[in-house]
C-alpha cells in the first residue's frame, strides 16, 4: 500500500494504526502526533452535520449528537471536497439508528433539515413576472395541459410525523413550551420556498404538496391535480406568493 | 494583484456588516469549497461584496499533493467560480486531502522526495493550465516527518516554485508550527523559501497540545488571535520580503468582524514601519 493509503485506512477506522514511516525530532511516538489529523477529520465532518441538523442535536441533545455523527461520518465519508452536499444520507442513517428508535420522528425531521440545506444552496430563479401569469390563468383552456417550472430551490416533504410543528418549535424562543403543545400522532406535510434570501418552512395540506411534488416532476396542471383532494386555487396562490413558478415548459394540448 | 494591505476571511455572518458599514479592509478571501453551490445566499453576498472589494479566492479541496491525478472535476469546479468572481489571487496547499474516492477535509501532509517533488509539480502545472493563471503555493502546518523524506521543506518548496513558476503564500503562522513541531529554527527556515516568489501572506492562531513528551506542539487551529511570537515572525518576513498582501485567518471561535479588523491593522502598521525601513 502506499503511503496516503496508510494514512486513508488509519483516518477511516476510530482505532486504526499510526502508519509506518513517520518520525519525530525528539524520537517521541508519532501516533500521538497523527492522532491530530484523525481528531481534525472526525471533529470537522461532525461539524458539518451539526450545521446542517441543528434540530436534530437539539432534539436529542449534544453529546448524543456527537456520537450519533461519529458513527455516522465514519461509515459514510464525504466523496467530495464540497461539504454543502454532505449529509445528504443521514436521514436514512437515522431512520436505521437503534439507539433512536423511540424518537420516530427524527428520520423526517433530518429530511426535512437536509431539504432546507439544499434549497438553502439551489440555482437562483426568476419568478414568472405578474402579467404573464394572469395571461395564463385566463386562458382556462389551455391551463391544464401548462406544465410548469417550479424554483430550483422548492422542496416538498410529507410525513406521517408532525415534522413542521417540530421543526418550528425549536425555531421559538422556548422550543420546550412549544413541543408540549405538539400533538404527536398528527402528520403534516411542508412546502419549502427560497423567496429571498432565507428558506421558507411552510405548512401545507399532504394533499397540496403531493400536487406541487407531481407540478415540480413536470406533469401538467391536469394531471398534477389527480391525487388525494386539496384546495387549488389556496395551492396556486401559495406558489405564486413565494415565486415559485419560475417557468412554463411548453404548453400541451389539454386533456 | 492583490493590494499591500490586510485583509480578513470573509464569512457569512459578516455578509450584512459589510455590505451596511463598508469597513475600509484590504481584501477578502474566501474558502473556494464554500461557494461551490449553484446559487442562493452565498452567491447573492458574494457578488455585491466583490463589487466593492478585492478578492482572494483559498482552495482547502485540491489534493494537490495527492498520489493520483486532480480530480478534474473538482478543477472544472474551480474554473467556474474563478470565471465568475475574477479573484486578484488564487491560491492552494502543499497538502493533500482526498484518497479513493473519499474526501478527509483536513490538509495531510507530503513527503519530500524526488517522486513526490515531480507529482506535486505536475499537479500544479495541470492546475495553472486548468485555470489559465499563476497560483500561490501555501507552506504547510505539519506535525511529523516522514523517514523517506530526502530534502528539507525549504528546499522541496524552492524546487516546486523554480519548476513551476508558481507563486509561494507564506503562511508565518505555519512556518512557526512547523518549526516549533520539529525543533528548527525558524528564521534559518523562512531564508531558505524562494522569498522572492511570495505573493500574499497568512497570519493566524494556533492551539498548543499539553505537552508531548516534554517538547510542546503546536496546532493548526484558527482558532485564536495571532500569537506574540507570530506577529515577531512577520516583522522578521517583512523586513525580507517588503510589503504583501497579508490576511487574518480565522475559521473556528470566530470573533465579530472589528476585532479581526483590528488585526488587519495592527499588521498593517508593521507593513508601514518595515516597508519605511527597506525604503
Amino acid at each position: 500500500m502506499s503511503v496516503q493509503a496508510d494514512f486513508a485506512a488509519a483516518l477511516s477506522a476510530p482505532g486504526g494504526a499510526c502508519p509506518a514511516g513517520l518520525r519525530t525530532w525528539n524520537g517521541s511516538d508519532p501516533a500521538r502526533r497523527f492522532g491530530i489529523h484523525r481528531n481534525n477529520v472526525i471533529v470537522s465532518r461532525v461539524e458539518a452535520l451539526a450545521d446542517s441538523f441543528p434540530v436534530v442535536q437539539s432534539l436529542v441533545g449534544a453529546d448524543f449528537f456527537q456520537a450519533m455523527a461519529r458513527e455516522f461520518v465514519l461509515l459514510s465519508p464525504p466523496r467530495s471536497p464540497v461539504l454543502a452536499g454532505y449529509g445528504a444520507d443521514f436521514a436514512e442513517f437515522v431512520a436505521a439508528f437503534a439507539p433512536v428508535a423511540a424518537l420516530p420522528y427524527l428520520a423526517d425531521l433530518a429530511r426535512l433539515e437536509w431539504l432546507r440545506v439544499e434549497a438553502w444552496h439551489a440555482a437562483d430563479a426568476t419568478p414568472l413576472p405578474p402579467a404573464e401569469l394572469a395571461t395564463l390563468l385566463a386562458r382556462a383552456e389551455s391551463l391544464p395541459g401548462t406544465s410548469f417550472v417550479l424554483h430550483p430551490a422548492l422542496r416538498t416533504l410529507g410525513s406521517i410525523h408532525p415534522v413542521v410543528s417540530l421543526w418550528a418549535a425549536h425555531q421559538t424562543d422556548d422550543p420546550k413550551a412549544a413541543l408540549q403543545r405538539i400533538d404527536l400522532a398528527c402528520g403534516e406535510a411542508a412546502l419549502l420556498v427560497r423567496p429571498a434570501l432565507a428558506v421558507d418552512v411552510i405548512p401545507v395540506a399532504p394533499g397540496a404538496a403531493a400536487f406541487i411534488a407531481r407540478l415540480q416532476a413536470g406533469l401538467p396542471l391536469g394531471a398534477a391535480i389527480d391525487g388525494e383532494p386539496f384546495d387549488l386555487p389556496a395551492a396556486l396562490a401559495l406558489l405564486i406568493r413565494h415565486g415559485a413558478l419560475a417557468g412554463i415548459r411548453a404548453a400541451e394540448d389539454g386533456r | 494583484m492583490l493590494p499591500e494591505a490586510c485583509g480578513v476571511g470573509l464569512k457569512p455572518a459578516f455578509f450584512r456588516m459589510i455590505l451596511e458599514a463598508r469597513p475600509a479592509v484590504g481584501f477578502f478571501e474566501i474558502h473556494a469549497e464554500n461557494y461551490m453551490v449553484p446559487g442562493g445566499p452565498l452567491h447573492h453576498y458574494l457578488e455585491r461584496i466583490r463589487a466593492d472589494h478585492p478578492l482572494s479566492i483559498h482552495g482547502v479541496g485540491l489534493s494537490i499533493g495527492g498520489d493520483g491525478a486532480l480530480d478534474e472535476g473538482h478543477l472544472d469546479r474551480l474554473a467556474m467560480l474563478l470565471d465568475r468572481y475574477q479573484p486578484e489571487s488564487f491560491s492552494e496547499h502543499l497538502a493533500w486531502s482526498s484518497h479513493d474516492g473519499v474526501f478527509f477535509n483536513d490538509l495531510l501532509p507530503v513527503p519530500y522526495h524526488a517522486g513526490a517533488l515531480r507529482r506535486v509539480c505536475e499537479n500544479i502545472d495541470r492546475v495553472q493550465e486548468r485555470l489559465g493563471r499563476r497560483m500561490l503555493l501555501e507552506n504547510p502546518a505539519t506535525y511529523f516527518e516522514f523517514e523517506d523524506s530526502t530534502l528539507a521543506e525549504a528546499d522541496f518548496i524552492s524546487e516546486v516554485v523554480r519548476r513551476t513558476g508558481c507563486g509561494l503564500l507564506l503562511d508565518v503562522n505555519n512556518a512557526h508550527i512547523a518549526c516549533v513541531n520539529h525543533h528548527r529554527d525558524v528564521r534559518a527556515y523562512l531564508r531558505a523559501l524562494p522569498l522572492a516568489a511570495v505573493g500574499e501572506i497568512h497570519l493566524a492562531g494556533f492551539a498548543e497540545d499539553v505537552v508531548a513528551a516534554g517538547a510542546p506542539l503546536l496546532i493548526d487551529s484558527h482558532g485564536a488571535p495571532v500569537a506574540d511570537e507570530v506577529w515577531a515572525l512577520y516583522a522578521d518576513a517583512l523586513s525580507l520580503v517588503g510589503a504583501k498582501p497579508t490576511l487574518i485567518e480565522r475559521d473556528n471561535d470566530i470573533p465579530p468582524l472589528p476585532v479581526l479588523l483590528a488585526e488587519a491593522r495592527q499588521a498593517e502598521a508593521l507593513m508601514d514601519r518595515h516597508v519605511r525601513q527597506v525604503a
